[in-house]
């Protein structure tokens, strides 16, 4: 068929990027950046090439992994981290209850939303191993330090959730039982709650998940649990009991996963 | 010449969706597939693609046995038969130019298709189909930017592309409007006649069987029950294939044929491809 | 439903009378739990140090003002080196990831019974370790210093980048790589064309949304003696010079919001 198109039209993939000089700024920029960092990221290869052995040691420690040499240190600092999460996970969603309701902006008045919003914005932006070892330096080592960071950090991360929710909960619910002239508790309860529980259940289960995780690591400043114990393991190069901690951890992060995953279902 | 013989399917979940059917499509014919829900149309032609395995029988397309073949003797297979799709099943993120091109992919290297390097002849070709359908303009735009006439002709483009021997058509009109179903309809099938290409085409509108298609085969629970000329489609074969119903208002009336005005790229160029573009454009 | 719990109440009870005393069980028993939780950890507690503490906070709150300002020239080594940590961890952790999605994802897996199982426990295994112990094991096998620790954040990543990938590679719609594949194109061919274009989006916000998590982690990871800003403040807080300290937490606050800005930003573009 001869229609009247030029005979070879040529055809290119045209750019993801439209504009050439962002294209190309991007693509430089991002070549300097890359020859950059790894041009002054110092590698201290005889080091690395020395250290190879004991990673080897490493590897081969999980075959077979060492149960038994500390076992009671391990069952202990199981426990303890055990401990930690679920007490953590309570306090931590007990506070921050009244704090994502302040920060829901629908029905907070302006000077508590402000005053909530900027509490959860300090517990968010701070790693929980900074506010660890701040509160070990408050509380002295041990396991409440670990605690109170843990419930802390719930507080950022569950309050801004739950206010988020509240925020986007249907309005004529609420107001439906506020015709019937509850007070405001009761309001709460009747005409708030029913909408945001189901899924802020869920929501702890899987903060309880996540407290776990970082629990078995706050032990490494000094907050007490696991943590504690696995970097003793560490720094006595105790390989195979430190790989034997480690599969403990592997197994437990994965029976709280799944069975949080399947009350999560339940309660729903 | 496509030959099926004794095409049996039974999915692993038990269900025998064929029941040993044999079917013969001589080179250049248009034949539409009808039958209900379920019937095991969609089967048939995955069949012959080999997209499902055959649990018995044969088939040949032109002397090379289909059942049975490696998978790169397959894939040489599967190029030389077009596909369309009920839901176009374009790959939306792509342009539609390398929608078309994928027709190629049996044809070329993997690093030549990675890099999008697919040779001259192939552009051209690309070009010259989408300037058939009308789209050549919107080669750049992507998949998901077009309208559902607009991707089935695209569809049309990626499966002519691959210069096949057979074309297998599943319901390409289902997910369109009346009007744009009796163009893509008939674009096939004015297509079919340009390249002398056999072509089956599952469709659930007896209607447009009759009114496009040369042959119809009636198909029900995996059995061929009916199998002549459009115009032998009587209500009795009707019911034999759907069930009771009053299928007078359905069948195809001989006055029905009449070209509607608007009519969809002709076969032969207009000296004005430009103004034809758009006035196709405006069409979907 | 909330009206008809306000003025039928009568009914509602009874008809969930089974619930109701399930529920009041859970209560009681979480209740205990953690009174008993509270009590173990209250034993180890030195409870005359946590009495302590407001005064103590307030001594370090005065300490800690003003941030000592001048030392941020000694600091802006440690922030690049905090940058590099997260983003060359982040591109480790894609080129690793990557090809163990493929081999989680039910539909592009080589082998559903022998390849799926391992690139499964491999995601678990990666995920459940936190970078801080990675860290803390590589710093025993490397040594400290910015290798560990771009190491540590692209072990913790793989898993998390490899999970959220595969689940997007097996929401992918089938019938678009069933068309590639119809035309005859290769098994690669038929990834290259039908599957990536599908997650392309989904894999970009992976990955800059992983990038903003690991600016955060790699602030931290100088603790256990692997690179990056952590180091400097845990040598400002164990030599007590709280001014420091106080700086560097300004200077990790800023670099957190400007990281989660960038990545706002370009996941915007990308969506
Ligand atoms: N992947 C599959 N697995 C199991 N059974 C299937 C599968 N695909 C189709 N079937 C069964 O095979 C039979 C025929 O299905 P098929 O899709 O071929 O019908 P069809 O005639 O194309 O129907 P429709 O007009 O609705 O597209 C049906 O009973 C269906 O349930
Ligand atoms: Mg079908």
């Amino acid at each position: 068929m001869s229609l009247a198109l030029p005979a070879h039209r040529t055809w290119k993939k045209p750019p993801a990027i439209k504009r050439a000089w962002l294209r190309w700024t991007l693509i430089v920029g991002a070549a300097i950046y890359l020859s950059l960092a790894l041009g002054t990221t110092h590698v201290n290869w005889s080091r690395v090439w020395e250290g190879l052995p004991r990673g080897m040691q490493f590897v081969t420690a999980f075959l077979p992994p060492d149960f038994t040499s500390r076992w009671t240190e391990i069952v202990e600092g199981i426990a303890e981290t055990l401990w930690m999460t679920v007490a953590a996970t309570v306090v931590g969603i007990a506070l921050s209850v009244p704090v994502g309701i302040g920060a829901a902006r629908n029905i907070a008045p302006l000077p508590v939303y402000y005053f909530c919003r900027s509490v959860l914005a300090v517990s968010r932006s701070f790693q929980e191993i900074i506010l660890a070892i701040f509160f070990v330096k408050l509380f002295g080592f041990g396991p409440f330090a670990g605690f109170v960071t843990l419930s802390f950090a719930t507080i950022g991360f569950y309050g801004k959730l739950l206010a988020e929710d509240i925020e986007d909960m249907d309005p004529s619910q609420a107001e439906a039982v506020r015709a019937t002239g509850a007070g405001w508790l009761q309001w709460l309860n009747y005409g708030v709650q029913p909408q945001v529980m189901p899924r802020m259940i869920g929501l702890g289960l899987y903060r309880l998940d996540i407290n776990f995780r970082e629990s078995a690591v706050v032990g490494i400043v000094g907050g007490g649990g696991i943590g504690a114990t696995l970097d003793t393991a560490f720094n006595r190069y105790e390989f195979d009991s430190a790989a034997a901690i480690i599969l403990i951890i592997i197994a437990i992060v994965m029976a709280v996963e799944y069975s949080s995953g399947y009350l999560r279902r339940w309660v729903q | 010449m496509l030959r099926i013989k004794g095409l049996t399917k039974r999915y692993r979940t038990g269900d025998l969706a064929l029941k040993g059917i044999d079917i013969e499509v001589p080179d250049g014919q248009v034949m539409a597939l009808i039958g209900p829900s379920g019937a095991g149309k969609s089967t048939v032609i995955r069949c012959i693609n080999r997209l499902v395995e055959p649990t018995a029988g044969t088939i040949t397309l032109n002397d090379t046995e289909i059942v049975g073949l490696r998978s790169g003797e397959l894939r040489r297979m599967r190029r030389r038969m077009g596909m369309i799709f009920q839901e176009y099943a374009l790959v939306e993120r792509l342009s539609v130019m390398e929608n078309v091109l994928s027709g190629r992919l049996g044809y070329v290297g993997f690093w030549q298709s990675f890099m999008r390097k697919f040779p001259q002849s192939d552009i051209d070709e690309a070009f010259r189909l989408l300037a058939r359908v009308g789209l050549d303009h919107m080669a750049d735009k992507r998949a998901d930017e077009l309208s559902g006439g607009q991707r089935q002709r695209v569809g049309i483009c990626r499966a002519l592309i691959q210069n096949p021997e057979l074309l297998l058509v599943d319901e390409p009109t289902a997910s369109l409007d009346p009007k744009t179903s009796r163009q893509i309809m008939r674009l096939i099938k004015e297509l079919c006649g340009e390249r002398k290409l056999a072509a089956i085409i599952n469709i659930h509108d007896v209607m447009l069987a009759q009114m496009f298609a040369e042959r119809i085969v009636g198909l029900k629970l995996g059995e061929i029950v009916y199998d002549g000329p459009p115009d032998k489609l009587t209500p009795a074969v009707l019911t034999q294939i759907y069930g009771e119903e009053d299928w007078a208002s359905t069948i195809r009336k001989a006055d029905d044929d009449a070209e509607p005005v608007d009519e969809i790229a002709p076969a032969t160029p207009a000296e004005t491809p430009v103004i034809e573009r758009a006035r196709l454009a405006g069409l979907t | 439903m909330s009206g008809a719990i306000v003025t039928s109440k009568k009914v509602w009870q009874r008809h969930d009378r089974k619930t109701q005393l399930a529920v009041w069980a859970a209560w009681l028993f979480g209740t205990a739990v953690f009174v008993y939780c509270f009590q173990l950890i209250s034993e180890r507690t030195i409870w005359a140090f946590v009495w302590d503490a407001p005064a103590q906070a307030a001594d370090l709150g005065a300490r800690m003002v003003p941030p000592a300002w001048s030392y941020i020239h000694y600091l802006w080594r440690p922030i690049w080196d905090t940058l590099n940590i997260a983003t060359l961890g982040t591109i480790i952790s894609i080129v690793i990831a990557v090809p163990i999605a493929y081999c989680a994802a039910r539909n592009t897996t080589p082998s559903v019974a022998f390849v799926r199982p391992v690139a499964l426990f491999i995601i678990v295994a990666s995920r459940s370790i936190n970078s801080l112990i990675w860290a803390l094991m590589l710093v025993t096998i490397v040594g400290p210093g910015v290798f560990a620790g771009i190491i540590a954040i692209g072990l913790r990543s793989i898993g998390f980048v490899a999970k959220l990938l595969y689940e997007a590679i097996e929401e992918i719609d089938e019938s678009q790589v069933e068309a590639v594949r119809s035309t005859g194109a290769s098994a690669a061919q038929t990834t290259v064309y039908g599957i990536v274009p599908q997650v392309m989006p989904a894999f970009a916000g992976i990955t800059v949304f992983r990038w903003d998590i690991n600016i955060r982690e790699s602030t931290v990871l100088g603790l256990v003696g692997a690179g990056g800003i952590g180091l400097e403040l845990n040598a400002a807080i164990t030599q007590l010079y709280w001014t420091q300290v106080s700086l560097m937490l300004l200077v990790i606050i800023g670099t957190v919001i400007l990281s989660e800005w960038v990545s706002a930003k370009v996941r915007h573009a990308i969506i």
